[in-house]
C-alpha cells in the first residue's frame, strides 16, 4: 500500500450544548498520514487544540473497530463518510487527498438532539427497544439450545439483521429522519426465529408506536438508509416489518393491551 | 485474612450444595432492596436483567451513551460451553481441566468448576433470548475450536459473538427497564464508593453531560466495569475502557489480586505508526484455519506468496506438534516475539508474522465444496473460489476489517499479525460469592480476578461474564441481602455521602487547576511505553525496578504539568480522560510491584529469570502457588496478602502443548 502525508482543512460543527446554537469552525491539520483512521486524524486535531489552549472538538467514539456503534460523524454530506459499509472509526485517511477540505457535522434529526459539537443523544433508540425489542424470557427458564432447531438460512438472515450496531446513520441519511431501518432490523432479527414468534405481532405494533412518539419521520422508500448503513442492513427488512405490522394490525387478538 | 468462602464437600457438589443452602429473600422483601450495578457489558447487563427479573430495584450505570456500547460488544470468536454436541469427548470436567491448565494452575478449582457447570445453561439462555448463533444445515448449533483445547466447544455468531451476546443481555436489560425494575443511567461515570459502617452503600457518579456529581444509594453495589488493559495505552480495548471504578474501590479497601497477570493476544494487526490510538484484534478463531509462519531466512524481503513452501517456518507447528497453531495465547505470543526478536519478522517494521489462510482455503474448504458439488479434479482457481465463499461466511467481517485498516486483501495475501495487550486476568479480589473484601461490594466479569488464573483461554471471557451475571450473582446476592432486609434506604443527604462527594469534588478541582503544558494523551502514551517495554510480554527484575521509578516520576510530572481544557460543570471528555489516566498512573506501579514480587513465570507473566532450557515458562509452585492480593495501606503503599491455592482434584504439572 502506498503511504502519503496530507494537509487538510476541516470545517467542523461546534455547539456548546443543546440549548445554544452552533456554527462551523475551520481548522487546519498537517502531516496527516494516509494510514491513520479518521478518528486518529481528529485525535491529532484535538491534541493541537489543547496545546494551543483551545477547546477540543467533542465526538463520540469507543471501540474504534466498527462494532460498538458509538462513532457518528456526518462527513462531506454522508453519514460515516465516503466508504461503503464502514463506520467513521474504520474510515481511513487514504480515502482523502492532500489539500482536501472535509466538512464534519453531527447526525441531524429531531429525535437525536445535539449534546455537544458532534455528539447527539440517541436515547430514543433505547426506548424503541424497551417498547418490545426483546423476547420475554426470564433467566433460568431455557430448554436445551438444540431443542429448537432453526433452518440455517433463517438463522443466517436473523443474524444479518441482528448485526445492526444502533449507530443511527440510517436516521441521519433519511430526508424524513425515519428510524425504520433500525426498527425493522430488530423486528426481523426476532421475527425470523421461532423463539420470537409468540410476541411478534405486539412487538411490531409497540415498537412502531414508540418510534412515532419519539418524533422520527415516516419512511418513503428512498433507500438512503440502506446505502449508508455501515453494517449493510438490507431494506428488505423494512418490507418484512411492513408485513408484520399489517398482519398485526389486522389481527384482533393482538390489541389486548 | 482473606476468606475465600469456598464451600466444603466434593468439588462437583459444592455449587449444588451452596444453592441448596444459601439464604433467600422473599419476593416482597426483594422489592424493598436496591442494588447498584456499574457497567453494562456482558456481566453487568446480565446481572441487571437477572436481578431485575427477580424483583430487586436495580440502578445500572454506564459511561457510554447506551448500555449496548459496552466493550463486550467487540468480542469476536465465540463462547465456550461443555455441551459435547460434537461427541468429541467434551464434558464439564474437561472444560474445568482445560481452564485450570490454560490458566497455568493459578486459579481456584471451585470457581472454575462452577463456571464449567453453568456454561451449558448460558448457551440455552442465549438461544432462548434469540441470539442467532451459527447453525449447521440440520438446524442445530455449530461449534468451532479455540486455543489450548482439543475439542470443539466454542459457540459463535460469525466474528461477532460478543455483539450478539451483548445485544441479548442488553435486550433483557431494556425489558426490565420497561417493566420498571431497572433504572438506567447512561453517560454516568462512577467516581467513588460510599462505605457506611463497613458496608458498601452507594456510589458517587459524574454526569458526563452536565458535569454534576450525583449520589446514589444501594443496599449493595456491583462493579462489572471490565479490565484495565488500557494502562498500556495501546491495547485492543475500547478507548473508554478504564480501571477507575475498580481502582476507587481498591482505595476504599478492596484487595486487588494478581494485577500483573495480563493477556497479550497473539493475533492483532501490528502497529503502523506513532499516530496509533488502539490495536485491533483478529480473532483467535482464525487460528482454526490460518497457519502462522515466518520465512526461514532472516530479513527475507520477498513478498509472502513468492516464498515457496519449503522456505517457510511454521514455527508453532514445529515447536508444538500436538496443539500446533492452537496453543494457548501466552505461548503463541511469546513464540511470535521470539521469532521477531531473532530477526525473522516480516513487514516494514519487522514486528509481525504471517497468518495465512491459503492452505485451508484450498485444501479444507475448497475441496469439501468441490466434493459437495461433484466437481472432479478441480484446478486451484476453482478451489480458491469455492473455499473463499466458506471462509467469507465464517470470518467475513474480520477479513473486511483487516482490509479497511491495512489496505491489503487477506484472501489473497497472508495477514500480518503481532501480539497486543488484550485482557487482564487480574482484578479485584473476590470470594466464592463474588464479593470483594469490602462487605456488600461485589465484582463480576473481567473486573474481578477469579477464574482465569495466569492466562485466559480463548472464548472464556464471554462465558465468565455471563456466568457471573446470569447464574452466580442471583444466588450469592440473595445470600447477602437476606441479612439486609431490615435496613431502610439511607438518604443520600447522609454525612457519608456528603463527605465522599466532597473528596471527589476536590480531586476534580485539583486536576482542573494544574493548567500545565502537556496533554493527557501524552502522559498516557508515556505510561503505556513504560508498561509495554518493562511489564509486557517479558519482564525482569531490573526492568521492573526501573519501571516503578519511572512511573512514580511520571505521576509527579502529571500532577504538575497536565493541561485540561474546558470547565467542570459541562461535558468535558478531556477531564474524563485525565481522571482515568491518573488512576492508571497508580495502577501501573502496583502491576510492576506484583510482577517483581512474583519470581516465577506462569501464563501471561513471563519472568526472563525463570524459564526452561527450551525457553518455556517455568513455574515455581513451592514459592508462588497463591493469589497475590494487594491491600492499599496509604498513598501508593501496599501490603501483600496471600491466598493459598489448593489443588484437590487436579495435579499441577508443567504445562505441555508439545
Amino acid at each position: 500500500m502506498e503511504h502519503y502525508n496530507m494537509n487538510l482543512t476541516l470545517k467542523v460543527w461546534k455547539q456548546k450544548n443543546a440549548d445554544t446554537s452552533g456554527k462551523f469552525e475551520s481548522y487546519k491539520v498537517s502531516n496527516i498520514s494516509s494510514e491513520m483512521s479518521f478518528l486518529e486524524m481528529f485525535d491529532v486535531l484535538n491534541e493541537q487544540l489543547v496545546r494551543e489552549g483551545k477547546e477540543p472538538v467533542a465526538f463520540d467514539h469507543d471501540c474504534r473497530e466498527g462494532i460498538c456503534g458509538m462513532c457518528s460523524m456526518y462527513i462531506n454530506g454522508r453519514p460515516h463518510g465516503p466508504w461503503q459499509g464502514t463506520t467513521t472509526c474504520q474510515l481511513h485517511m487514504r480515502a482523502f487527498r492532500d489539500g482536501d477540505t472535509i466538512v464534519v457535522e453531527p447526525w441531524r434529526a429531531k429525535a437525536f438532539p445535539v449534546v455537544k459539537d458532534l455528539i447527539v443523544d440517541r436515547g430514543a433508540f433505547d426506548r424503541i427497544i424497551q417498547a418490545g425489542g426483546y423476547i420475554s424470557v426470564n433467566t433460568g427458564n431455557a430448554q436445551d439450545g438444540n431443542n429448537i432447531p432453526i433452518p440455517k438460512d433463517d438463522a443466517d438472515k436473523s443474524f444479518a439483521a441482528a448485526a445492526c450496531i444502533g449507530c443511527g446513520a440510517c436516521v441521519a441519511a433519511c430526508k424524513n429522519s425515519s428510524a425504520l431501518l433500525f426498527l425493522s432490523a430488530k423486528v426481523s432479527h426476532l421475527a425470523l426465529l421461532p423463539q420470537g414468534d409468540t410476541e411478534r405481532k405486539q412487538r411490531a405494533l409497540d415498537m412502531v408506536a414508540q418510534m412515532d412518539k419519539e418524533g422520527f419521520g415516516s419512511c418513503t422508500n428512498t433507500g438512503a438508509c440502506e446505502a449508508v448503513c455501515p453494517k449493510e442492513i438490507e431494506i428488505t427488512n423494512i418490507a418484512r416489518l411492513n408485513r408484520e405490522y399489517l398482519s398485526a394490525g389486522l389481527a384482533t387478538d393482538s390489541k389486548s393491551h | 485474612m482473606l476468606d475465600s468462602k469456598i464451600p466444603a464437600g466434593k468439588l462437583e457438589e459444592k455449587w449444588t450444595d451452596y444453592k441448596g443452602h444459601c439464604k433467600l429473600v422473599n419476593p416482597a422483601n426483594k422489592r424493598k432492596l436496591e442494588v447498584i450495578i456499574v457497567g453494562t457489558g456482558l456481566a453487568g447487563a446480565s446481572a441487571a436483567a437477572a436481578l431485575g427479573e427477580q424483583g430487586y430495584q436495580v440502578k445500572a450505570f454506564c459511561f457510554q451513551d447506551s448500555p449496548r456500547r459496552a466493550h463486550s460488544i467487540a468480542a469476536q470468536g465465540g463462547i465456550n460451553a461443555a455441551k459435547n454436541y460434537q461427541n468429541d469427548g467434551d464434558s464439564i470436567f474437561r472444560l474445568f481441566y482445560d481452564t485450570i491448565k490454560g490458566g497455568d494452575y493459578r486459579s481456584r478449582e471451585a470457581n472454575v468448576h462452577r463456571l464449567s457447570e453453568v456454561s451449558g445453561n448460558i448457551i440455552d439462555q442465549c438461544v432462548a433470548q434469540g441470539v442467532p448463533f451459527a447453525r449447521e444445515y440440520g438446524g442445530l448449533l455449530n461449534n468451532r475450536s479455540f486455543g489450548g483445547v482439543q475439542v470443539k466447544r466454542t459457540f459463535y455468531a460469525a466474528g461477532q459473538t460478543g455483539q450478539q451476546l451483548l445485544i441479548g443481555a442488553y435486550q433483557a436489560l431494556e425489558r426490565q427497564v420497561a417493566l420498571g425494575n431497572v433504572k438506567m443511567y447512561s453517560r454516568h461515570e462512577m467516581q467513588d464508593i460510599v462505605v457506611i459502617d463497613g458496608k458498601a452503600r452507594g456510589i458517587i457518579t459524574r454526569n458526563l453531560i452536565t458535569g454534576q456529581l450525583e449520589r446514589f444509594f444501594g443496599h449493595s453495589v456491583i462493579l462489572a466495569t471490565g479490565g484495565y488493559g488500557n494502562v498500556f495505552y495501546l491495547s485492543t480495548n475500547a478507548m473508554g475502557s478504564n480501571v477507575t471504578a475498580a481502582w476507587r474501590a481498591h482505595k476504599k479497601g478492596a484487595h486487588f489480586a494478581n494485577p500483573c497477570f495480563t493477556q497479550i493476544h497473539p493475533t492483532c494487526i501490528p502497529v503502523s505508526g506513532d499516530h496509533q490510538s488502539k490495536l485491533t484484534l483478529m480473532s483467535e478463531s482464525l487460528r482454526n484455519d490460518g497457519r502462522i509462519w515466518v520465512p526461514k531466512k532472516q530479513n527475507d524481503t520477498r513478498k509472502p506468496n513468492d516464498i515457496p513452501e519449503e522456505e517457510r517456518d511454521y514455527y508453532l507447528e514445529r515447536r508444538y506438534p500436538a496443539f500446533g497453531n492452537l496453543v494457548p495465547r501466552d505461548v503463541a505470543s511469546r513464540a511470535a516475539k521470539e521469532r521477531c526478536d531473532a530477526g525473522y519478522g516480516v513487514g516494514t517494521t519487522k514486528q509481525a508474522v504471517y497468518l495465512d489462510f491459503r492452505y485451508n482455503l484450498i485444501n479444507k474448504y475448497g475441496r469439501a465444496e468441490a466434493n459437495k458439488h461433484g466437481i472432479q479434479n478441480p484446478d486451484t482457481e476453482t478451489l480458491v473460489r469455492l473455499g473463499k465463499e466458506v471462509v467469507k461466511e465464517e470470518y467475513g467481517n474480520l477479513f473486511d476489517m483487516y482490509e479497511k485498516i491495512t489496505g491489503e486483501n487477506p484472501y489473497e495475501v497472508p495477514m500480518r499479525i503481532y501480539p497486543a495487550v488484550h485482557y487482564t486476568m487480574g482484578g479485584l479480589w473476590v470470594d466464592y460469592e463474588l464479593m470483594t473484601s469490602v462487605t456488600g461490594l461485589f465484582c463480576l466479569g473481567e473486573a474481578n480476578f477469579s477464574d482465569h488464573g495466569a492466562n485466559r483461554l480463548g472464548a472464556s471471557a464471554l462465558m465468565q461474564g455471563l456466568a457471573d451475571g446470569y447464574f452466580v450473582i442471583p444466588y450469592t446476592m440473595g445470600n447477602y441481602l437476606a441479612g439486609e432486609i431490615g435496613v431502610k434506604p439511607i438518604p443520600t443527604s447522609d454525612r457519608a455521602f456528603v463527605e465522599v462527594e466532597a473528596q471527589v469534588n476536590d480531586r476534580i478541582n485539583r486536576l482542573m487547576t494544574i493548567q500545565g503544558t502537556q496533554t493527557v494523551e501524552s502522559f498516557h502514551k508515556r505510561l503505556g511505553k513504560i508498561m509495554w517495554e518493562k511489564c509486557g510480554m517479558a519482564r525482569n527484575e531490573q526492568g521492573l525496578k526501573e519501571a516503578i521509578q519511572e512511573i512514580r516520576d511520571l505521576r509527579t510530572d502529571f500532577w504538575k504539568n497536565v493541561r485540561i481544557p474546558g470547565g467542570i460543570h459541562e461535558m468535558n471528555p478531556e477531564l474524563d480522560k485525565a481522571s482515568r489516566v491518573a488512576d492508571f498512573l497508580e495502577l501501573g506501579e502496583l502491576m510492576c510491584m506484583d510482577a517483581l514480587d512474583r519470581k516465577e513465570s506462569c501464563g501471561g507473566h513471563f519472568r526472563e529469570e525463570s524459564q526452561t532450557s527450551e525457553g518455556e515458562a517455568l513455574r515455581n509452585d513451592e514459592g508462588f502457588m497463591h493469589v497475590s492480593a494487594w491491600k492499599q495501606t496509604g498513598e501508593n503503599a501496599w501490603q501483600l496478602d496471600k491466598e493459598p491455592l489448593e489443588y484437590e482434584v487436579i495435579k499441577p504439572t508443567q504445562r505441555n502443548y508439545k
